[in-house]
């Protein structure tokens, strides 16, 4: 009993990581009703807990948890409507509802489309990527929360109200098409890659991978983005994305050492790099590149970001960096977004192409936004550039600038032990 | 979907374009109602007067007070609506944007809560 319980419970686990997206953006339904289908799911889910260590696990688990879900939504729409408008709804629903759970390998895939509804421009852009991780994958309030370092009830909240303005708004549940204008089309898939890599990001932030909830929510933002690539294989940006994740998610062994201390990318050992992963990002960044080269367009912004990382990991063969090449992708990255940040990485790119004088002065073109004196990595640049041209004092002023700006205690002491080594 | 667009614009701005422009205006305004109507879309449509034609009531503790004015001061003001019925907010959405309103101020757009749905 115990076993089949514990056997229920994994059967179950691996249903909702594999199809809850799906089953959610399913039973959701015309009504857009997010809610009501998460809510339906998760009384699924329960009677599945329930059911299955006594009856065994259905053939299809999913097209169980889909028929149990369906009753609780209809059951729901029935206590909530009265009269000629609830028996329509409930027509409408039923029919829908039939025709999927007739076959459950039929279920239309709409996780893309639902992916599409929650990074709507009528979203905030804010709660997107909770939004996305929610419904797609199922993560409760207080596990994006945490993630996102929010308070679970606000966040609650947020995610609730961004459900009812998809469904009170009438937000649609479609993937733009080549019909909807292109520069549009690109913006809505842009808003869904950039809240599938906030996703990744937040993950990433906790390098040393001590909060498990955080680490996950890289590897969930990976699974998202093979989802979309393997929905929209000739996007080449959707490839591109995926590639930049499998190139950092490669090197997090590599960025601690055993006593747990940070090492910077240029130190780190390629030995301890995953090569699979590696190969994996290679052949993506391969593949968009050929998709763009035959569509019109400059080439985006991930596929820029992942040819970076890419140059980077070429070291593991020819032992160098071809900065020469890194300070070209972010020429074209700045051109596409003027971001401080983007700035800051190509300042460092020509302090190693041209010296570390022609790196300071494209950094001190950037002095005058205010935003970088809160900005750690800004610091830590002209920290290493000042220390090359000999100027110490300057050099350790900024390191202290960078120490005091960083949250992981493992960088900074890293920091520390450089500014201690000029001394 | 029901979706009421509002047309938000600086009226000021209006009232003193020239005679030539306004006439641009309006020929663009008529070629716009006459599309939503051949699509099947237009449920009802109409332009209000300026603000300085509005007049607020409210009534408090019994008794009714009545302001000239509209009910807020604002940079850009509501100066006509369209009601449209449409799948969804996408199409809501790019109706609004080809509205000749959009390109001179702002188009707010803003579901229609149907009664069945007040529970």
């Amino acid at each position: 009993m115990r076993e089949d319980g514990l056997a229920a419970r994994d059967a179950a686990e691996q249903v909702a990581r594999r199809s809850y997206g799906k089953l959610v953006a399913y039973l959701s339904g015309r009504a857009r009703d997010v809610a009501a289908a998460e809510d339906a799911l998760a009384d699924a889910f329960a009677a599945a807990l329930a059911d299955w260590p006594r009856n065994g696990i259905p053939q299809s688990p999913e097209a169980w948890l889909l028929a149990v879900a369906r009753r609780r939504t209809i059951d729901a729409a029935r206590r909530q409507r009265t009269g000629e408008q609830a028996a329509d709804h409930l027509a409408m629903m039923h029919d829908e509802l039939e025709a999927a759970a007739a076959n459950a390998s039929d279920i239309p895939d709409q996780r893309l489309a639902l992916m599409f509804a929650c990074a709507h421009p009528a979203i905030e852009p804010a709660i997107r990527a909770p939004l996305i991780l929610q419904t797609v994958l199922g993560f409760d309030a207080a596990t994006v929360a945490s993630a996102f370092l929010v308070a679970p009830a606000t966040m609650g909240q947020r995610l609730s109200r961004a459900k009812q303005k998809i469904a009170r708004a009438g937000v649609p549940f479609r993937v733009p098409d080549r019909a909807d204008l292109d520069a549009n089309r690109a913006e809505r898939l842009d808003a869904v890659l950039a809240a599938i890599y906030a996703a990744f990001a937040e993950g990433w932030s906790d390098p040393a991978g001590t909060e498990t909830r955080r680490r996950n929510l890289s590897e969930e933002g990976i699974w998202l983005g093979r989802l979309v690539a393997s929905l929209m294989p000739d996007e080449p940006e959707a490839l591109g994305l995926l590639a930049l994740m499998l190139h950092a998610e490669a090197r997090r062994n590599a960025r601690r050492d055993a006593a747990g201390d940070y090492i910077p990318l240029a130190g780190q050992d390629t030995a301890q790099w995953d090569d699979a992963l590696i190969d994996e990002a290679e052949a993506l960044l391969r593949r968009a590149s050929d998709l763009a080269a035959t569509s019109v367009g400059a080439v985006g912004r991930y596929q820029l970001e992942a040819a970076v990382q890419s140059a980077h990991a070429a070291r593991r063969i020819t032992g160098e960096v071809d900065w020469a090449a890194i300070e070209k992708f972010y020429d074209a990255l700045l051109t596409l977004s003027g971001s401080p940040v983007v700035a800051i990485n190509r300042a460092v790119a020509i302090a190693e192409t041209q010296g570390a004088a022609a790196g300071l002065a494209a950094l001190d073109a950037l002095a005058d936004d205010v935003r970088l004196a809160e900005y750690q990595p800004y610091w830590a640049a002209r920290a290493v550039m000042l220390a090359r041209i000999g100027d110490t004092p300057e050099a350790v002023r900024a390191y202290e600038r960078a120490i005091g700006l960083e949250r992981d205690p493992a960088v900074r002491r890293f920091l520390q032990q450089r500014s201690a080594a000029l001394r | 979907m029901q979706y009421l667009l509002m047309i938000y614009g600086n009226e000021a701005g209006m009232q003193a374009a020239s005679k030539e422009q306004t006439g641009q205006v309006l020929a663009a305004y008529t070629a716009y109602t006459e599309a939503l109507q051949k699509a099947g879309v237009m449920r009802a449509a109409e332009r209000l007067r300026p603000t300085a034609q509005a007049t607020s009531v409210r009534v408090k503790d019994g008794k009714t007070n009545v302001l000239d004015g509209p009910y807020a001061d604002t940079k850009e003001q509501l100066g006509g609506f369209y009601l449209i019925d449409v799948p969804d907010l996408d199409a809501a959405l790019s109706w609004a944007a080809r509205c000749p309103g959009a390109s001179m101020g702002t188009m707010e757009v803003r579901p229609i809560w149907p009664m069945a749905d007040y529970a």
